[in-house]
């Protein structure tokens, strides 16, 4: 028989950090949520050295001027880069396992942190052509989570030498 | 965190939380410590020189040695060795109400236990003030089991 939960020896105690922010934006970043809020991927363009930024934040960290260009973007993109997440946590609100995953919009130069889900997580792989999966028209709301996540698409991988000047 | 999104002269802004729910394990000596804390019993350890820590930790933080395997019952009462008052308490802090964070050398023990003290006002702190623990009713093996420390004199004990 085993002893009852409130003789055992304590094992462990909850330990949480939490830091509470208030998240402001900015010009560049909100022009992005409101049309995240549409269905729509906005990014910037340098002036200077061309390159599209998104989520953009309204300047180039190499040239540090003003990116003023707005470029709309395809909700198609290639994982560069990814982790398996299979250990939950009660904050994490996408179903485990899950694909951590950075994905280089079509059209972008820098990529993008999301989700992948819906297909066998072995199958999940650099180079992998995945699409952004909204959540309902009705639900679209300046915020993250409008995507719910990427899911796979039938093309062709991309070969890494044309993702790696983005990495 | 979901919250309201706010806008000002098209900027928008959120709150955000940032919060990773951890859980560690204590190791033997906390264990002892905890699980004494559930029975609303504080323990020390002694150090080979026969000081006693509380809490107690595995090693001496003056030599580095292991401790002994000895616990002690100390307090439940102490001293206050050192404070500072929070006027503005935040959400996840243990009291509601302005309160002072505080080191409390307890009867019995060589070394200070951080804990907040509800003493309703800063003119109430002062170094060298004598507290008790005030347990909360439930309790359950995490240093929240004592809600707080209060001024002895306040509730007339001792």
């Amino acid at each position: 028989m085993s002893e009852p939960e409130e003789t055992k020896p304590v094992k462990s105690i909850k330990a949480p950090m939490r830091l509470e922010y208030q998240y402001t934006a900015g010009q560049a970043t909100s022009r992005y949520l409101r049309g995240i809020g549409q269905g729509r991927i906005l990014g910037q363009r340098c002036p200077s050295c061309r390159k599209v930024y998104v989520p953009p934040r309204g300047s180039c960290p190499r040239c540090a001027v003003a990116t003023t260009e707005e470029v709309q973007l395809s909700d198609k993109g290639t994982v560069t880069t990814f982790a398996i997440v299979r250990v939950p946590s009660e904050n994490i609100s996408v179903p485990l396992p899950f694909a951590s995953v950075h994905i280089l919009l079509d059209g972008a130069d820098i990529p993008f942190f999301s989700v992948v889900q819906g297909c066998p997580l072995e199958q999940v792989r650099i180079g992998m052509r995945v699409r952004a999966e909204w959540v309902p028209r009705e639900d679209l709301a300046p915020t993250a989570t409008s995507i719910r996540w990427f899911v796979p698409i039938d093309e062709p991988d991309v070969p890494f030498e044309k993702l790696e000047a983005a990495l | 965190m979901k919250g309201p999104i706010t806008e000002v002269e098209g900027v928008l802004s959120a709150p955000h939380v940032l919060e990773y729910p951890y859980r560690r394990s204590v190791g033997p000596v906390l264990s002892r410590f905890f699980s004494a804390l559930r029975e609303r019993r504080i323990l020390g350890v002694k150090t080979a020189a026969g000081r006693v820590l509380v809490p107690p930790s595995e090693a001496d933080p003056e030599t580095g040695a292991a401790v002994s395997d000895e616990f002690v019952e100390v307090g439940p009462g102490g001293v206050v060795t050192a404070w500072s008052w929070v006027t503005r308490p935040r959400e996840k802090q243990p009291l509601a109400q302005p309160f002072g964070w505080a080191l409390i050398r307890l009867d019995g023990a060589d070394t200070a236990l951080l804990h907040a003290v509800d003493a309703g006002e800063i003119g109430h702190m002062r170094t060298g003030m004598r507290v008790r623990p005030r347990w909360r009713a439930e309790t359950v093996g995490e240093i929240g089991d004592i809600a707080c420390f209060e001024p002895e004199r306040a509730g007339g004990a001792r």
